[in-house]
């Protein structure tokens, strides 16, 4: 769908995207991830033409990207908003007709998510009329109307109400389902760890990582496992060749261990050595969250106090 | 081409629908209009209405004689001493005057005049003027000249201006010509401004709606800003010819409504006041009304283009309206500066160096062509002129959309001329 090659955006002072290369499959979800100012934004309005790299290519289902491809991608940018005085109605034609739609099939796919997102007693209206959660259906409608076959979305749960938020991932989903790529850019990975099949690390305008969201988390495995067991008032005895306790718990009933299995050992082979002295009632494995892993690579002894402010 | 028409028609229909636009357009003939309108039923009262009874107690012994009534003035004797006379005024319920001629007034040339009422304006005036014609008789008959022999010596000479251009000789007016001069300056230094700020509000109004992001991911900024631009103008131009249309429309059904009054007139004072209209009605004759309407919008359009440019890179630096005084100003400068001067050295030297100058120069042309066209200005001026205002739009169109593709997208970032400089140069 879309191929990134060594793409180079440099602002007068700063580089924003240094030789940045990624491809987005067709018909995946896929995370654009990073703290704010790793470049997101900058690449994204590259991609919808806004601006253009100072270095590099993209390239749009096998053709150079270029104005035909406009109408093609939808965009929900971080900073968005309608025109306050205008009514809806008028507003979503006008922004679909931008997009390159005609006015008829404009009209028609207008009342066909106004139908669907429960809103056409809206039409008339104008936006300052409107709640803030309401703005912001409509804003998504405006992003999705013209069918493009590739949406971008910034940071699109910022702002949203948590029903809101719910309803837009549905639609996005369904969208998905439909045919369509979707480009999810956030700073609050946990948000869209779920959601995507296939995720870029940005920081301090470079890529520090790719992968689908499975692979990255299989090589950060620790081969850390998390187990809680019926409290007993013996203590455990523990064997260092097999596993070592990162930390045990104990909370009246239960008990719980995080353990790291040795190398060359398997975790049936710990539980073996467990069960006969207590009993086992739940296992599982600890996996790093992607925020985690994000924090681990960027977080380089001497940057260990930056890390903080990273995320705020 | 297709997305700028989109832009335009929603710029356009956006600002006419505006209850604002409608009723600006309206009530300014009617405004205009409605004050010529109360102007003239105002004067036609004080002329027409107005009768006064004056007592004449005359102590000179030969003013009397001279008086003549007319339709505001009655002259009577007064009664009695100064005292009684004097009394008899102070309670008389209709507006009467009492004129005390002293016997010293050949030498004095001072009247008294005591009124029921505040004095009008127009009764002193008649007075005065009576008074001093009988005096200067008086004067010259004593002086041993033959009074009758000085009025068959009464020359005049009238003037006939005539200007001579290539195309032949035609009629020329200098007042006119100024008049018409000083209200071209007015409105194309108004218009452009009211219509280049409209511009900066526009564009201001979608960076803090941040709509901004939305619009420019599917078309291009400059198509956005031209497309602004252009529906604004077309806004201005609306309203132009409304307003022509309006006033022409009112203009002959009022002067309709007036003209059963105007026959009515009489007495001298209305034939003064007919001969000076008929003057102004003559001058005006011989203005082409449709050669400056022309002009007026040749210039209008090309200076609204050149100087809504430059308003439109302010309003894509700044984050709201307040931050544009320091930006707005020195762009206003060259244009305020020549409105200033219109009003002095170019209408007073028309084809002047300084004249010719600023009217070459396109942030000044459209101000000091216009004030220049009334008193005639050769064509290859004029050509030249409109040909290094287009080119001026063109210059300022392109710095501005170079500044506009930068600014739209900074939010927050307080800018400077420095800074607006930087964005000027990076590349696209």
């Amino acid at each position: 769908m879309l191929t990134i090659k060594n793409i180079v955006k440099e602002y007068a002072a700063h580089r924003a995207l240094d030789n940045v290369s990624m491809q987005v499959k067709k018909g995946s979800i896929f995370g654009l991830l990073g703290p704010n100012g790793a470049g997101k934004t900058s690449l994204i309005r590259i991609i919808n033409q806004i601006t253009a790299p100072d270095n590099g290519e993209v390239w749009f289902d096998g053709e150079r990207l270029g104005p035909s491809h406009i109408h093609r991608i939808g965009y929900l940018p971080e900073e968005r908003g309608l025109y306050k005085k205008m009514k809806i109605g008028e507003q979503m034609l006008y922004l679909a007709q931008l997009k390159g739609m005609s006015k008829q099939e404009a009209i028609q796919r207008c009342k066909y998510w106004f139908e669907k997102m429960e809103m056409t007693s809206w039409w008339g209206k104008k936006v300052e009329d409107l709640s803030k959660g309401m703005q912001q259906k409509v804003q998504f409608v405006a992003t999705v109307l013209h069918r493009p076959d590739l949406i971008i979305l910034d940071e699109p749960f910022s702002g949203f109400d948590p029903v809101n938020v719910n309803v837009i991932k549905e639609e996005i989903l369904a969208l998905n389902k439909d045919g369509a790529t979707i480009i999810f850019s956030t700073h609050r990975m946990e948000s869209v760890e779920e959601l995507c099949d296939y995720i870029v690390l940005l920081n301090k305008s470079k890529k520090i990582m790719d992968g689908s969201v499975r692979d990255i988390r299989n090589t950060y495995r620790t081969n850390t496992y998390r187990i809680v067991y019926m409290h007993t008032d013996q203590a455990i005895k523990t064997n260092a060749n097999l596993f070592i306790i990162d930390q045990q718990n104990t909370d009246g009933e239960t008990g719980s261990l995080t353990v790291k299995v040795a190398d060359g050992k398997t975790i049936n082979e710990v539980l073996a050595f467990l069960i006969p002295q207590v009993t086992i009632q739940e296992l599982k494995e600890v996996i790093p969250s992607i925020h985690d892993i994000f924090v681990q690579q960027v977080t380089s002894p001497s940057q260990h106090t930056l890390s903080n402010s990273l995320y705020e | 081409m297709n997305k700028i028409w989109l832009i335009i028609q929603r710029e356009y229909s956006s600002r006419v629908k505006k209850k604002s636009f409608l009723l600006v357009t309206f009530l300014v003939p009617l405004f205009f209009i409605g004050a010529y309108a109360l102007l003239f039923f105002l004067t036609k009262d004080s002329f027409e209405n107005k009768h006064a009874q004056v007592q004449v107690l005359d102590e000179s012994g030969f003013v009397r004689d001279g008086l003549r009534n007319n339709s505001n003035v009655t002259f009577i004797n007064a009664i009695g001493t100064s005292e009684q006379a004097k009394n008899h005024i102070s309670t008389a319920k209709k507006e009467t005057y009492l004129l005390i001629v002293p016997k010293d007034v050949l030498n004095s040339q001072r009247i008294e005049l005591y009124s029921s009422t505040k004095a009008s304006f127009t009764i002193q005036e008649i007075i005065s003027n009576q008074i001093e014609g009988i005096i200067r008789n008086q004067a010259l008959k004593s002086a041993g000249i033959d009074i009758n022999l000085l009025e068959t010596i009464r020359p005049h000479v009238s003037i006939s201006a005539r200007e001579l251009t290539a195309e032949g000789e035609k009629d020329s007016s200098t007042g006119a010509a100024m008049g018409i001069a000083i209200s071209l300056s007015i409105i194309i230094y108004v218009a452009l401004f009211l219509y280049g700020t409209q511009v900066m509000r526009g564009i201001i109004e979608e960076k803090t709606n941040r709509i901004i992001e939305v619009v420019i991911s599917s078309v291009k900024p400059f198509q956005l800003m031209i497309g602004k631009i252009i529906g604004i103008g077309l806004v201005g131009l609306t309203q132009f010819a409304l307003w022509i249309v309006l006033t022409l429309g009112l203009s002959s059904v009022t002067g309709t409504l007036m003209s059963p009054a105007n026959d009515h007139k009489q007495g001298t004072e209305h034939v003064d006041q007919a001969g000076v209209s008929a003057k102004i009605m003559d001058a005006m004759k011989t203005v082409d009304f449709t050669r400056i309407i022309g002009y007026f919008l040749v210039f209008f359009i090309g200076g609204y283009m050149l100087y809504s440019a430059l308003f439109a890179a302010v309003g894509s630096a700044v984050d709201n309206e307040t931050e544009t005084q320091q930006f707005t100003f020195p762009i206003i400068m060259p244009l305020l500066f020549t409105y200033i001067l219109s009003f002095g050295v170019l209408i007073n030297d028309p084809n002047g160096t300084l004249a010719i100058w600023l009217s070459m120069i396109p942030f000044t042309s459209p101000v000091a062509m216009l004030v220049r066209i009334p008193f005639g200005v050769s064509d290859w001026q004029i050509l030249l002129s409109i040909v290094f205002l287009v080119a001026g739009f063109v210059f300022t169109t392109w710095v501005a959309s170079r500044i506009y593709r930068v600014g739209i997208l900074m939010y927050g970032k307080k800018a400077s001329f420095k800074e607006i400089f930087k964005w000027f140069r990076y590349r696209s």
